[in-house]
């Protein structure tokens, strides 16, 4: 959940962004996640790059990609909707991608950034979730059933103050800042005008890069993210109402999907139903020996596509401008002191 | 005459704005107050708590009718004389759940009528069956047990009991001076598997139990629902190689369909199908050179299934939950593609299944099949080979697994549709007892959740629908201890719908949490103003009229 507005809050979509790409490649489908961004920075007439939002500078890396899908977007990030999603108090007239529809088997992340109090989250810049309302919602949740294990990661300034008041149990929480500490950001980039990411999310984000769906690193690794040497604030964490012990956690329970398959041994016995199956076999037979046979066109090597890691782009000559604006200033010296000076520069 | 008191000469200014005073209090107190308090207030309609929490301690007493047949000879004469009566034997099921779960099995012994005489004299299990299936349909959840003489030959001899697809059961009978006590057990035994054992209920209360054993039986099976959308996929990831057909239609025609109209009192079922194609499985195989083929180890199954799912479309569908059955036809480069078990040995049926989502079955193509012709290959699929697999995981996914039978007794297996009417009543047991356990669940919480924020606002319809759910509750395990098993499973689909219509209801949303310090931010502004002139002149009054009243003494 991404809960600010405005062009210089690109940072929290660009986090937030980061954080679904991590999860998308690590196995999770579009279904099962909620994605909430409360400004549009892809399209905002303010981007230089349309349709790109980048996490790193130099513009390595573009999370928006083409097949983001947002669920929730702009004015509909709200606490009101927020607390819907969670507790499923939803109208029955929404569509099945924007509920949470998860049962007593399901582990839930829940990420969220923004602009953050002792306490509170700013929505859209007009409300506040309070962390007593969290931890309700959440307790709704627990007499539901509707988790199974939740890890909360918050990424806001005194993110601390956020998870102080659960009471439900198995809920793990991270948070990027402790109370009267300021999360900081980490690399404004020239071209784009902005901060790209925050600190603690760059630092996750690299971490989660490292992780395959067959990874077998545990939560302990996850709260060394980002010490107070990189992150100028410190990272809490908090496990009491937790029952696994984190080493024992693995990344992937949340980050990926990873099924508990059973091999089948059994089967049924069916009589089959031999003189009508012969009838079908024939009919379909004459069906289809009237169609001329298809050519199939060379596909894409699609699985070697979808691995590829994201290549650096190559260097380009600076644009016109900045060649523009050396021209002029060049022309200004020779015009006011005079052509003889060329022989000393060259 | 009493002289008038020193300084009492009052201007009728003064007594005025006495009196204004007074009237302003008396107003902003008898008025105001009240009509503050009354537009403040949220609309909570009545919701009936008492009952709630005595939902709590309900006690779920489930009863099975079985009704004992005894033919001649079965049993010692004078046993015989005593004939008919009824047992009834009651165990409490010990589960570590709130609600206390007593199991009653009430026996009732009759003699055997001449026409049922005949049928089990017959030579074979399958003719007694035949002649005895005609009188009138069993109601649900009841069983019928015939006692057959000791000797009897149509049981293999060193078998005590046989058990039916059709709720009927035959167990031997026995001369002896306790027969009726050792027959009495051993119609309980098998009475037991056919309907109500412990781990029975402790897999429908999985969720509501604390956990100390995570076996996978208990994890396993789907969560009781008003209905299922099941659907069959067929993945061809190289049709230049492999030309796919399979008569899917006929196949649910013949097999599934009558599978589900035997389920379909646990639910609505609705069936589709797709073709996909170009749709891989995310895991490459392994080269086995031994077997020269392909193979799936057991730890690369569970990434398989989530790079197709999102190619199936199953959350376009509806709102039940979705259960997919995937054939997946390999490439030329990849076949054959066995799976593999733990123990590195191919499986047989070449197919798993993973809980709550369905099942994955591979289908390789037989070699002969590429020798003539040029590719593309023609494939028809084998379906009943198909169908035994997806049936039998879909009886594994819905918890319909192999009851325990007691020692040397005969099981005929179900009959043609997959199901016999007695697994049906034990995942209606099941079903009933979850979905009670789940609507006292969803009620307590939300009286709970109403009763701890004052200002959450309870519509009516959300109060008609918690009143529903309660009597819908009652009905359920009322119905239960009277042994009607449909008419419960009905009551129970309809408190679990109820009580979740009431705890879902988009009205209920608690936004408004005012911690205290606000509430006065927010007050004091509006009152303060008001209140304090009013408080201060009738401070000032009250030390006036005490001043006056001292004044007589002071004189006096």
């Amino acid at each position: 959940v991404c809960t600010s507005r405005f062009w210089f809050n690109y940072r929290h979509v660009a986090n937030t962004l980061s954080v679904y790409r991590s999860v998308k490649r690590l196995g999770i489908p579009d279904s099962h996640i909620v994605l909430m961004l409360a400004d549009d920075m892809a399209c905002n007439p303010r981007n230089p790059k349309p349709a790109t939002v980048f996490s790193h500078k130099n513009m390595e890396l573009n999370v928006y990609g083409d097949d983001v899908e947002v669920d929730y977007r702009s004015y509909e990030v709200t606490v009101e909707n927020f607390l819907r999603v969670l507790t499923g108090r939803i109208p029955p007239s929404t569509p099945r991608s924007k509920r949470l529809l998860s049962d007593d088997r399901s582990n839930i992340l829940i990420y969220m950034t923004g602009h953050g109090g002792n306490g509170f989250l700013k929505f859209q810049d007009s409300e506040e979730i309070t962390n007593i309302e969290l931890a309700d919602a959440f307790e709704q949740m627990w007499q539901k059933r509707r988790y199974n294990e939740l890890l909360f990661i918050i990424d806001t300034c005194q993110g601390a103050s956020m998870y102080e008041r659960f009471y439900s149990p198995n809920i793990m929480a991270l948070a990027s800042s402790q109370v009267g500490e300021d999360s900081l950001s980490h690399q404004p980039d020239p071209a784009i005008g902005v901060h790209l990411m925050d600190r603690y999310t760059f630092y996750v984000l690299e971490f989660l890069e490292e992780i395959n769906p067959a990874s077998q690193t545990n939560m302990n690794d996850l709260f060394q993210v980002c010490p107070k040497s990189l992150c100028v604030s410190t990272p809490g964490h908090r496990t009491d109402l937790f029952q696994r012990d984190p080493k024992n956690v693995l990344i992937t329970d949340f980050f990926g999907s990873v099924r508990k398959v059973e091999i089948t041994t059994e089967t049924l016995r069916l009589q089959p139903h031999l003189e009508i199956m012969e009838s079908s076999y024939k009919k379909d037979w004459m069906d289809e020996e009237l169609v001329e046979p298809l050519k199939y066109a060379e596909q894409l090597p699609v699985a070697q596509i979808i691995h590829q890691k994201p290549k650096l782009k190559d260097w380009h000559p600076p644009g016109g401008f900045i060649l523009g604006l050396w021209a002029l200033i060049i022309m200004v010296f020779f015009k006011t002191y005079g052509i003889k000076h060329m022989k000393f520069i060259f | 005459l009493p002289a008038p008191q020193v300084g009492t000469s009052v201007p009728p200014e003064v007594v005025r704005g006495k009196r204004a005073a007074l009237f302003f209090a008396a107003v902003a107190i008898v008025l105001g107050l009240p009509l503050w308090w009354k537009t403040t207030e949220t609309y909570r309609a009545p919701l009936p708590y008492s009952e709630i929490s005595g939902l709590d301690a309900l006690q779920l007493r489930l009863m099975v009718p079985v009704t004992v047949v005894f033919t001649r000879e079965s049993v010692p004469l004078d046993d015989q004389e005593k004939l008919p009566f009824t047992v009834v034997h009651e165990r409490e099921i010990p589960l570590k759940y709130k609600m206390k779960i007593k199991c009653r099995f009430q026996k009732a012994y009759r003699r055997a009528l001449d026409h049922e005489e005949e049928a089990l004299s017959l030579g074979s299990m399958q003719e007694a069956e035949a002649m005895l299936a005609e009188p009138q349909e069993q109601a649900e959840g009841s069983l019928t047990v015939y006692v057959i003489p000791e000797h009897s030959s149509l049981l293999p001899q060193d078998m005590m009991s046989y058990i039916g697809p059709q709720r009927t059961a035959v167990v031997r009978g026995i001369t002896h001076r306790e027969a009726f006590s050792i027959v009495g057990r051993r119609v309980i035994q098998v009475a037991q598997a056919m309907s109500l054992t412990e781990d029975v209920l402790a897999a429908a209360l999985a969720d509501h139990l604390p956990e100390d054993k995570w076996s996978s039986d208990k994890r396993r099976p789907l969560k009781s629902s008003l209905g299922y959308e099941i659907t069959f996929s067929l993945l061809n990831p190289d049709p230049k190689s492999h030309d796919v057909h399979w008569d899917i239609e006929g196949a649910v025609r013949r097999y599934v369909q009558p599978f589900l109209s035997a389920l379909s009192a646990a639910g609505n079922f609705s069936v589709d199908s797709q073709i996909l194609y170009y749709a891989v499985l995310g895991v490459n195989p392994r080269f086995d050179p031994a077997s020269s083929s392909y193979y799936l180890a057991t730890h690369s199954l569970p990434h398989v299934i989530n790079p197709v799912e999102s190619r199936l479309g199953s959350s376009a569908a509806s709102l039940y939950p979705v259960l997919n059955f995937l054939l997946y036809v390999p490439e030329l480069a990849h076949s054959p593609l066995y799976i593999q078990d733990k123990d590195g040995a191919p499986v047989a049926t070449n197919a798993f299944h993973s809980p709550r989502w369905g099942g994955i079955m591979v289908y390789n193509v037989d070699p002969k099949a590429y020798n003539a012709s040029k590719l593309p290959v023609r494939v028809e699929v084998d379906m009943v080979q198909v169908m035994e697999v997806f049936l039998a995981q879909l009886r594994l996914l819905f918890g319909i697994a192999q009851p325990q039978l007691p020692l040397k007794c005969l099981f005929s297996g179900p009959k043609s549709e997959g199901l016999t009417t007695w697994e049906l009543d034990r995942l209606l047991w099941a079903r009933s007892v979850e979905n009670l356990a789940t609507a006292t669940t969803t009620l307590t919480s939300l009286a709970q959740l109403l009763g701890k924020i004052s200002n959450i606002v309870i519509k009516d319809d959300v109060a008609s629908e918690v009143y529903r759910a309660v009597a819908a509750v009652q009905k359920a395990a009322e119905e239960l201890a009277s042994g009607h098993l449909a008419s419960a499973f009905a009551a129970s689909q309809e408190a679990v719908t109820s009580s979740e219509r009431a705890f879902f209801d988009p009205s209920l949303l608690h936004l408004l949490y005012f911690p205290d310090d606000q509430k006065f931010a927010i007050y004091i502004p509006l009152f303060l103003p008001m209140a304090v002139p009013i408080l201060l002149s009738l401070v000032k009054i009250f030390l006036e009229t005490r001043k006056s009243w001292k004044k007589p003494e002071k004189i006096d």
